[in-house]
């Protein structure tokens, strides 16, 4: 897991706003089956970058997030179940 | 007989797909509902160049043929033939964002794969270029296989080439549908993205200006000033702006009036006409300038794309109360009706949620709730100014709206607490670009919400209006008594009064309370026809309704009756579509009870404060 060349993975929730990232991996079974349905209608998938553009007012929840050419809304909890790469 | 040829327009959602059924049928269109489940079917006729009229249904926006909400799962069935009550599509037209190429691809591949004869309508191709993205569609037809038609919806470019296609599609012997093979969403996906790469010539950086808006309108504390800035503006509009159409109605109904007591002999049939259905109708339909204000705002919201930030900004707190920022849209839709705010609830993918923001949605200050709010603060509170552009009517105005709102968020958390409890919820939406709202969709909108209105106008609110009066006007008074008094409706409401005097009600609101049942707005054709009933002759005509109560009701009394309006379920649609929505009588009847005793409690606790401060 360590090897010099893995790049650093840390999950989308912790991805500051506008920094691009790539799905490195998604935890699809910490999600309810309707929201992983939802997640991977708007694109998400391995490889796909993302960018968060937007944090909500309170309490920096939902995030606003660009994937592909689309932006979507989805709270924090379940950012939290996605795993990116910074690219370079 | 020959059912005409049947083409579904499909789509993902925000790709244009409604501005493009309205360019295709204009305004000849067919709001309905799919038997079984409350979603609406909005149909429409279209003339090929050869005369032969086919029907076309907009179909639900769906991200793919597996449902992830009750809504796609319609669009679905039509699809696969399989939906009562319609018929299997001959043809298939289906609209792709040209700027969201890689996404919307994925579900026009997986229809693709139907096997239906198809279009695809590669639509607002104008802002994709704005956007600095270059196309070519011709590749992309090759890709796909079907033919690829460039429009601009709001524009009516490319409508006439979809239409001469659609001509040689629909002439062509049918073929047989092949039997669907289901292949994996991500692989659709992944073939979806090459095909985009593929027919994209060039791109730049992704929606600029959409961007450049959201940093302010998304702003932490920018944003939600804004938001409740425009609700503010919203909310006075509604007062501001109806005056004058107001009073072109209420002259009218005036001319209508005097025209229909000279035409008719003084009796029984004068006093139907002018009392019942003049004055009964008209109390009410005074008020749809002000209901196609509020529509307005909402159709515009929608159209521009700000409603959807506006649940953006919202899902925290509506978290707080156990709901998602998805509830926004039905709980801000319910301020103009809870019939299609509970419809709305469709897209809360969480049954749980759904279901809480059912129960609380008629909490939402509906339009028919306007009327009788408007009637009780002409009468009682005084029209002056308290700040600059604030006026008190207009404030305790706002207030009845914030109370109903903060009644809505606390009744959603302690459902959520106790009945409704678990299910984890989530709040997962796409924040499409930002668009100008196109004069003819909102036109079109409005019209279809105008047309309702008056429907029910000219149906529960007539019909009612008319029992009311017989009753309220038979059997005739004995010289020296009053004919309220003496008629049936009389004696009813002396019953009701028994129950509601402890809150502070009178005679005239126990009578008013029985019909309102029916629609809440009816309360106020009813106190109409009752007085002008009752009125002598001179009083009649001088007296304005909103005069002859601040005459007969105390400051108190009238307070309670707004109280126990921001709270009563007192709509027959609202209780119905809840039913259809939740599949049994269990969940409306609780919502009817426990939102009467919330009326009844605020009504008493409004009286008797009131009461105790010398009011």
């Amino acid at each position: 897991m360590n090897a010099p060349f893995q790049p650093e993975s840390i999950s989308l929730d912790q991805l500051k706003v506008g920094t691009r990232a790539s799905i490195s991996s998604i935890d699809w079974a910490s999600l309810e089956e309707s929201e992983a349905a939802r997640l991977r209608h708007f694109g998400f998938d391995e490889g796909v970058n993302v960018e968060p553009l937007h944090l909500g007012p309170f309490g920096r929840d939902p995030l606003a997030i660009r994937v592909g050419r689309m932006t979507v809304a989805i709270r924090r909890s379940h950012a939290r179940a996605v795993r990116v790469n910074l690219t370079a | 007989m020959n059912p005409l040829p049947l083409v579904a327009v499909a789509g993902s959602p925000n790709a244009g797909k409604s501005a493009l059924f309205n360019a295709l049928t204009g305004a000849r269109q067919k709001v309905g509902n799919y038997p079984g489940v409350t979603v609406e079917r909005h149909s429409g006729r279209l003339t090929l160049a050869d005369g032969r009229p086919v029907e076309l249904v907009d179909l639900p926006g769906a991200y793919s043929l597996d449902p992830a909400s009750p809504d796609e799962a319609v669009t679905r069935d039509v699809l696969l033939g399989r939906q009562k009550g319609e018929r299997q599509p001959d043809a298939l037209v289906i609209v792709i964002d040209a700027s969201n190429l890689d996404n919307h691809l994925r579900f026009a591949l997986q229809l693709i794969e139907l096997g239906l004869p198809t279009i695809v309508a590669l639509n607002m191709v104008d802002l994709a270029k704005r956007d600095g993205l270059e196309l070519d569609a011709k590749r992309l037809e090759a890709e796909l296989g079907v033919p690829v038609i460039e429009t601009v919806a709001v524009r009516k470019r490319g409508i006439a080439e979809l239409r001469s296609e659609l001509d040689d599609m629909l002439s062509a012997p049918a073929c047989a549908l092949t039997e669907r093979v289901p292949t994996e969403l991500i692989q659709l996906q992944r073939r979806a993205r090459d095909i985009a790469k593929a027919a994209v010539v060039s791109e730049s950086p992704v929606r600029r200006w959409t961007h450049l808006l959201d940093s302010v309108l998304l702003h932490p504390i920018v944003g939600p000033v804004i938001l409740a800035a425009v609700l503010f503006v919203m909310f006075q509009a509604v007062f501001a702006w109806s005056e004058v159409p107001i009073g072109w109605i209420e002259s009218g109904m005036a001319m209508l009036a005097d025209g229909a007591t000279n035409l008719l002999p003084e009796g029984a049939l004068r006093s139907l006409v002018v009392d019942g259905v003049i004055g009964g109708v008209g109390a009410v339909v005074v008020f749809l300038p002000q209901i196609l204000i509020l529509f307005l705002f909402i159709l515009l919201l929608e159209a521009s794309g700000y409603m959807v930030r506006a649940a953006f900004l919202m899902d925290k707190l509506m978290h707080g109360a156990g709901l998602s920022g998805r509830a926004f849209i039905p709980l801000l839709s319910s301020f103009a009706c809870a019939v299609p705010g509970i419809m709305a609830t469709r897209t809360i993918d969480n049954p749980k949620d759904r279901l809480t923001t059912i129960l609380v949605a008629p909490l939402m200050t509906c339009s028919a709730r306007l009327p009788v709010y408007t009637l009780i603060i002409a009468a009682f509170i005084p029209d002056r100014s308290v700040g600059p552009g604030i006026g008190l009517q207009g404030l305790v105005m706002f207030g009845l709206y914030v109370t109903g709102v903060a009644g809505a968020l606390l009744a959603a958390l302690t459902l959520r607490r106790t009945i409704t409890r678990g299910g984890g919820g989530g709040f997962m939406m796409e924040l499409p670009k930002y668009q100008m709202p196109q004069v003819k969709d909102v036109v079109i909108g409005l019209y279809q919400r105008a047309m309702i209105f008056l429907k029910r106008a000219g149906t529960i609110i007539l019909g009612t209006t008319i029992l009311l009066w017989a009753l309220a006007s038979f059997p005739q008074a004995k010289p020296g008594e009053s004919q309220v008094e003496a008629s049936i409706a009389g004696k009813i409401a002396t019953g009701i009064e028994v129950v509601v005097r402890p809150i502070g009600f009178n005679h005239d609101i126990a009578l008013a309370l029985l019909p309102a049942m029916a629609a809440r707005e009816v309360a106020v054709s009813a106190i109409a026809t009752v007085y002008s009933i009752d009125a002598s002759d001179e009083e009649a005509a001088s007296a304005s309704l909103s005069e002859r109560l601040s005459g007969r009701w105390s400051l108190a009394t009238a307070l309670a009756f707004l109280a126990w309006f921001v709270f009563a379920p007192q709509c027959i649609s609202t209780i119905a579509v809840t039913r259809r929505e939740t599949n049994g009588w269990k969940w409306p009847m609780f919502m009817v009870g426990y939102l009467f005793a919330l009326a009844y409690i605020a009504a008493g606790a409004t009286y008797w404060t009131a009461v105790a401060l010398g009011l």
